[in-house]
């Protein structure tokens, strides 16, 4: 297990060098410049080159890229080239406001999923299960950005039951920040009202982030029940006078989340691309805003760093998934 | 035979048992009425080929036939003067595991691979016998010490996939023993093992359920396995009962055609190199109606009466004991094994 783990962990650095390549490519592909931004569009060519110079980008592609990977190598991830703030303070500022909404989304889609695939394998080749199919098929296909701007305008206002942006009323509470975690931050600061507020800026953007992740977790529960419901073992249960429930929670049920973990996995580092839409459409201050904010002014430091900063996440998420599948499937953790 | 009362004294009495599978313009009739008893202790044999009705019948007796496919169209199971068809849901799992338990042919795939088999063995004692964790514990290694699994206590918190195909169909026999059933069906239990742990395995039931007193339906497609073990033999042929007799009595006069073959094409070690006799054809197909005997285009013994009307299960002419046979040109009985084969193809 060790050994995987490091294994692993050492296949990390060709796929962190391969990204840093690929991500600086991209950025520079971006029509614009952060000179045009800092500047403005009718700054002089000479003040242009001058802001160029200073940034160093009039400087030879190759030598940009060796530099920015001399300062990743010592650890240095570089700083914002509109705000000179550090990539790192700002992304680590940040990131708590995407973890909770991703948390909020993934616990959603999983609370929501699992329950739905079982229901509906139980029932396969019912209305039921027919009507399932089509919404799971509906919730895969529909863009974020459409569902967020359809739970806005439903929600918040047609009929204004839930907040429509931002992570908390600013007029009524102000919490002080600590971890960064709204919610939490809340119940440090006493404030019981600022937590259901919370919480309720959370459900609208969470229902938009979590409704891909809810829909496949929900397709791979009910193909990997059937599956299962038609093992010997599952009959060999039944042949033992099993309960109904103690057959579907400790025979199907055990064996058949081994590939929803995955998928859950999978899903939960997917979430990091769609919290870039989701936090731009509700104006959630957390890291996808911040990269939608960078790439909008061509922060080329901020965008490199910061999407490589979410890669790191996402690889190592998959690596806590894989490590945790060893740990539920027997087969696995004694080979 | 087929219309007569449930035997009062027998422990399992099957009446006219019937199933079907799918519906519609497709329907397959994998069982089609049969009956017989099986005596408390009785060791029963039940003997055909794939698709003979053999296992969707046991499934049938134990209520595990996959739904809503299989469908039991009509007859009764009766255990101890109860017919389990007429039961709950819920009062059919009291007994299962309980009173009757089931013994399934590959092992591998039988045990829940991520349970250890601890796990798997305490639950049935702790649903049907209301044991403790512990209780249940001790009881459990007292059952894989039974069915001889090496260093008991030490296995407990082992998955399936560390034991070999024989210790797993071991296990499978403890499960199944556990609660002390006054029936035991068991499934091709040593198909998919190697020949040489086939033997151990067998000795282990017939061990096993002599000493209890359990009843067992040994289901396979192979007479050398049923030979050593059974008192009694069901031969099945399209979801019929084509004959049924003694142990002795079948391998010594088989008078069914199909009998007749099936013994005809077992490699005999007591005679020359020759060619096996294999038997022409195929089995029909369950899924269009079937008019007559459906061994009819396989039979050497063939007569027309025999392609216009189902011949029923009767007492066979001039048989010794109970044999019973449905043919309407029964062979003369000749002696086709010779005496005391029957253990050998055992051993």
């Amino acid at each position: 297990m060790t050994k995987f783990i490091i294994r692993r962990l050492l296949l990390l650095i060709p796929i962190l060098l391969g990204l840093t390549l690929l991500i600086f490519v991209f950025t520079r592909l971006l029509p614009g410049d952060p000179a045009t931004t800092i500047l403005g569009e009718r700054a002089t060519a000479e003040n242009m080159a001058l802001v160029r110079e200073s940034l160093g980008l009039d400087r030879p592609l190759h030598e940009q890229y060796f530099q920015y990977m001399g300062g990743l190598l010592q650890g240095d991830l570089g700083r914002s080239f509109i705000t000179n703030r550090d990539v790192v303070d700002d992304f680590l500022q940040r990131f708590p406001a995407t973890i909770e909404l991703s948390l909020a989304a993934i616990i959603f889609a999983i609370a929501a999923g699992i329950p739905l695939g079982v229901y509906t394998a139980k029932r396969r080749g019912t209305w039921v299960d027919a009507g399932g199919t089509i919404l799971s098929l509906i919730g895969i296909s529909i863009p974020i950005f459409f569902l967020g701007l359809m739970l806005k305008w439903i929600f918040a206002i047609q009929f204004p039951i839930l907040p429509d942006s931002g992570r908390i009323d600013l007029v009524n509470y102000f919490i002080p920040r600590v971890t960064n975690f709204m919610t939490v931050d809340a119940l440090i600061a006493g404030e019981p009202g600022g937590f259901i507020d919370a919480l309720r800026h959370l459900v609208l953007p969470a229902l938009a982030l979590g409704t891909i992740p809810l829909a496949v977790i929900m397709r791979i529960t009910r193909a990997s029940v059937i599956d299962v419901l038609n093992e010997d073992y599952v009959r060999t249960a039944h042949a033992k006078g099993l309960r109904d429930r103690t057959v579907d929670g400790r025979h199907i049920l055990r064996n058949a989340l081994l590939p929803v973990v995955t998928v859950i996995g999978l899903q939960t580092g997917l979430l990091l691309g769609g919290a870039i839409l989701t936090e731009t459409i509700f104006t959630w201050g957390g890291v996808g805003r911040w990269i939608y904010d960078a790439v909008t002014a061509r922060d080329y430091q901020i965008i490199q760093s910061g999407v490589l900063m979410l890669a790191l996440i996402f690889v190592l998420v998959n690596l806590i998934v894989d490590i945790s599948y060893a740990f539920l499937n027997p087969r696995i953790r004694h080979s | 035979m087929s219309r007569t009362a449930p035997d009062p004294e027998a422990l399992l009495s099957v009446r006219d048992l019937e199933v079907t599978f799918g519906s519609g313009d497709r329907v397959v009739h994998a069982v089609n009425g049969i009956s017989y008893d099986l005596a408390p202790g009785e060791t029963l044999g039940i003997v055909g080929e794939s698709g003979c009705g053999k296992s969707v019948s046991s499934l049938a007796i134990m209520r595990l036939l996959p739904k809503p496919a299989a469908r039991v169209r009509s007859g009764s199971v009766i255990l101890e003067g109860q017919d389990l068809l007429d039961l709950s849901d819920e009062e059919m799992r009291r007994i299962r595991g309980d009173q009757m338990a089931m013994i399934f042919q590959d092992p591998m795939t039988s045990l829940n691979p991520v349970l250890p088999i601890e796990r798997q063995l305490t639950e049935v004692l702790e649903t049907h016998r209301k044991l403790k964790r512990s209780g249940a514990v001790d009881r459990a290694v007292e059952l894989l010490e039974l069915v001889g699994i090496p260093a008991a206590k030490n296995r407990l918190r082992d998955y399936p996939h560390q034991f070999s195909g024989g210790m797993r169909q071991r296990v499978m026999i403890a499960i199944a023993l556990a609660c002390d059933p006054q029936l035991l069906i068991a499934d091709e239990p040593t198909t998919a093992l190697d020949v040489t742990i086939q033997a151990q395995i067998l000795e282990l039931m017939r061990t096993a359920v002599t000493e209890r007193g359990t009843a067992l339906i040994l289901i396979t497609h192979d007479l050398g396995v049923v030979a050593g073990m059974a008192q009694r033999i069901n031969v099945m042929y399209a979801g019929h009962i084509v004959e049924r007799a003694t142990t002795d009595e079948l391998y010594g006069r088989p008078r069914h055609p199909y009998t007749v073959g099936l013994l005809r094409s077992i490699p005999r070690l007591d005679e020359g190199r020759g060619e096996l006799v294999p038997i022409q054809g195929q089995p029909p197909d369950l899924s269009r109606q079937i008019i007559g005997c459906p061994f009819a285009d396989r039979c050497f013994n063939v007569l027309d009466r025999c392609r216009e009307e189902m011949p029923p299960l009767e007492q066979a002419p001039s048989a010794a004991d109970e044999h019973l046979v449905a043919c309407w040109n029964p062979a003369e009985g000749e002696r086709l094994v010779p005496s005391g084969f029957e253990s050998e193809l055992a051993s």
